[in-house]
């Protein structure tokens, strides 16, 4: 594969990565844009994009809701492949879609990967499909030339991290925490040791997600060896509390931004 | 795909990777310790001993001199816990402890497997915790009460439909945090494998017996045999002992207010795609989004199927067949009036599709239906829709 927008961030980084996550069509389209907008201005190294399916059972309460605001506010997945068209148009971030099994499966798994490449996305990751049932997913992924993103947990068995490490692409998305997504002030015992053992063989970057909102977490990991950080709850909670006061909802979302990212850790 | 989380194209274990090493363990405990000497020794005491096995299969004059066939009824509605969800919570509650677990998740519509999960806690001495969606947790407000009086603590579910689909997916979250002392007692032919398999596995019973019980006393096979299906386990269970036989099986999904309007027939109307954990025929619009339910009957009002009625379904196997709301309340009360005997509304929906297949059978033809449950806990309902002309 050619190197991608992901490859070449990872390998120029000058700190750990943030990846900042949004939920596509929260609180609906325009904001969305503006949020990815920001989201990068502040600081977001890459971006992970959120495609809402009405059952996600990885996500706590804070996802849950950004996920029904946005599909109550008309978002699908043809409108996220537009969102994603949109923010390629001004923007040269890389770019990942998170979503669940059966949004992939409606499309058809080649059409989405096909259409995630097209828009301009460079990785696509699937809360529901361990490495187990990733086989059409990956080939999909491969054939329309973007980064198919596998996950790994402190659960993961010896021989199951083996075939996810040979089959991932990008980077690892490592479950912080025992349970779903949301934030967390603590970091799960065991979980840093787990960092350095999944770093320690994988061949793509390592990126826990889960639980994580705050610059002492995010030290914690790097101090591990993790090559980014995830955060996801922190920020869609911001966007969540600024839903109906949308004056607010960007310098909600630089706030969250400013407090967190890893960059700005390096001045302390 | 050829492996054995799969029927055909069906099943598998879509679900995040912090599951996976729970799956693990219990597929390994389902292949080693279910099928030992032991478990096995101890699941039939419990079964004959407290829960009341075998049901009885009963022959009924009045049905079958209205019918003009031979109708008899497997009676699950005579187990212990008033249902057949009781033979599944008392599988899984042994091999939960068997597994070294000492905590119980399960999840609930109408409150029947929640109430089979208590019991099956109590007598087993496990806590239980069931997840019940608000909107029926109102509905069902006796069996919120039975299980509270058998010991488990309700989990009130208040995300998304706050149904039967919200309550899974609210105990799927819980299963991740509490691994190492929790074990997930699904409900249903439904969910990841090995669920589907094993759910299937402690239903078999009730088919079982009722082959035995008609070579008994007909000396021969049924013509036909119909159950409900909503996840589907009591159908699977009364169907598997049949399938390599010449015998009609029929599924009766929930038609609602008719496949038009809001419905639960998932297999009728659906079309596959992923939830809970496995591939299956779904209620979903064209991106995929999960759509609700809707049934009078609350065990049957679920946007997705067990995955191997999927496959039974596409070879052509099992014919399913849409049964309306009303269809089912008429049927609620005619075996109440014609057998005395009061249906669960879930089984309601069988003796419909019975009374209109009765057309095609000839007189000495045997016709089985599969009473899953019956029906107390539901009389308030059907007397509150039928308003005065009850």
């Amino acid at each position: 594969m050619t190197a991608s927008r992901i490859a070449d961030a990872f390998q120029a980084r000058e700190h750990p990565l943030l990846v900042a996550c949004t939920v596509a069509g929260d609180p609906d389209y325009e904001a969305s844009l503006g949020i990815v907008r920001e989201l990068v201005a502040s600081g977001g190294d890459i971006i992970e994009l959120v495609m809402p399916f009405s059952d996600p059972v990885a996500d706590g309460p804070v996802m849950q809701q950004a996920a029904a605001r946005a599909l109550s506010s008309g978002m699908n997945t043809d409108r996220l492949f537009c969102l994603i068209r949109d923010i390629r148009s001004e923007m040269d971030v890389p770019l990942i879609i998170l979503t669940y099994a059966n949004i992939v499966f409606q499309r058809g798994i080649s059409r989405f990967y096909r259409d995630a490449a097209a828009a301009g996305a460079d990785g696509v990751a699937v809360a529901d499909v361990p490495v187990e049932e990733a086989g059409p997913f990956r080939a999909a992924a491969a054939a329309a030339g973007i980064d198919h993103i596998l996950f790994a947990s402190q659960t993961t068995s010896e021989e199951r991290l083996s075939s996810i490490t040979e089959q991932a692409g990008g980077f690892i998305y490592l479950v912080a925490a025992m349970g779903v997504t949301g934030v967390r002030e603590e970091i799960d015992p065991g979980i840093l040791s787990c960092v350095k053992e999944v770093k320690r063989r994988s061949g793509v970057p390592v990126v826990p997600g889960f639980g994580i909102s705050t610059s002492g977490q995010i030290r914690a990991y790097a101090a591990a060896g993790a090559d980014g950080v995830i955060v996801g709850s922190a920020i869609v909670g911001e966007i969540g509390g600024h839903a109906g006061d949308r004056e607010n909802l960007l310098p909600a979302v630089r706030r969250v931004m400013n407090r967190i990212r890893p960059d700005a850790l390096r001045e302390d | 795909m050829n492996d054995s989380s799969r029927f055909g194209p069906y099943g598998g274990r879509f679900v995040p990777e912090t599951l996976m090493a729970a799956l693990e363990e219990l597929e390994e405990a389902y292949r080693t310790i279910v099928p030992s000497e032991p478990f096995q020794r101890e699941m039939s005491f419990y079964l004959r001993e407290y829960a009341g096995r075998e049901t009885p299969l009963t022959f009924c004059r009045n049905m079958s001199d209205d019918l003009g066939c031979r109708v008899y009824l497997k009676r699950e509605d005579l187990l212990h816990s008033g249902a057949h969800k009781l033979n599944n919570a008392l599988g899984q509650a042994l091999l939960a402890r068997s597994m070294g677990k000492t905590r119980i998740i399960a999840e609930t519509g109408a409150g029947q497997h929640g109430v089979a999960s208590a019991i099956a806690g109590a007598v087993l001495g496990l806590n239980v915790e069931v997840f019940m969606g608000t909107e029926d947790m109102a509905r069902q407000a006796l069996n919120v009460a039975r299980m509270r009086m058998l010991g488990a603590r309700v989990v009130p579910v208040k995300s998304g439909s706050r149904t039967l689909k919200d309550a899974i997916n609210e105990a799927l979250r819980d299963w991740v945090t509490r691994l190492s002392e929790t074990h997930y007692l699904i409900g249903s032919v439904v969910g990841p494998h090995p669920f589907p398999a094993m759910v299937r596995d402690f239903q078999t019973v009730i088919g079982e017996e009722t082959r035995r019980q008609i070579l008994e006393k007909e000396g021969s096979l049924p013509d036909a045999i119909v159950a409900c299906v909503g996840g589907g386990s009591n159908a699977l269970g009364m169907f598997v002992p049949f399938l390599s036989d010449e015998v009609l099986l029929y599924g009766a999904e929930a038609g609602g207010e008719g496949l038009e309007g809001n419905h639960g027939a998932t297999l009728c109307a659906g079309r596959p795609g992923v939830l809970h954990g496995a591939y299956t025929y779904l209620l979903q619009d064209a991106f995929g989004q999960i759509l609700e339910s809707h049934s009078v009957s609350a065990g049957l009002d679920y946007p997705g199927v067990g995955p191997e009625h999927s496959l039974l379904k596409d070879c052509g196997r099992v014919l399913y067949r849409a049964v309306t709301d009303a269809e089912a309340i008429d049927s609620f009360l005619y075996l109440s009036r014609k057998e005395g005997i009061i249906p669960a509304l879930e089984s309601a929906h069988a003796v419909a599709l019975a009374r209109k297949l009765a057309v095609y059978q000839q007189k000495n033809d045997i016709l089985v239906i599969n009473l899953s449950g019956r029906g107390d806990k539901d009389v308030a309902q059907v007397a509150s829709l039928m308003g005065s002309s009850l």
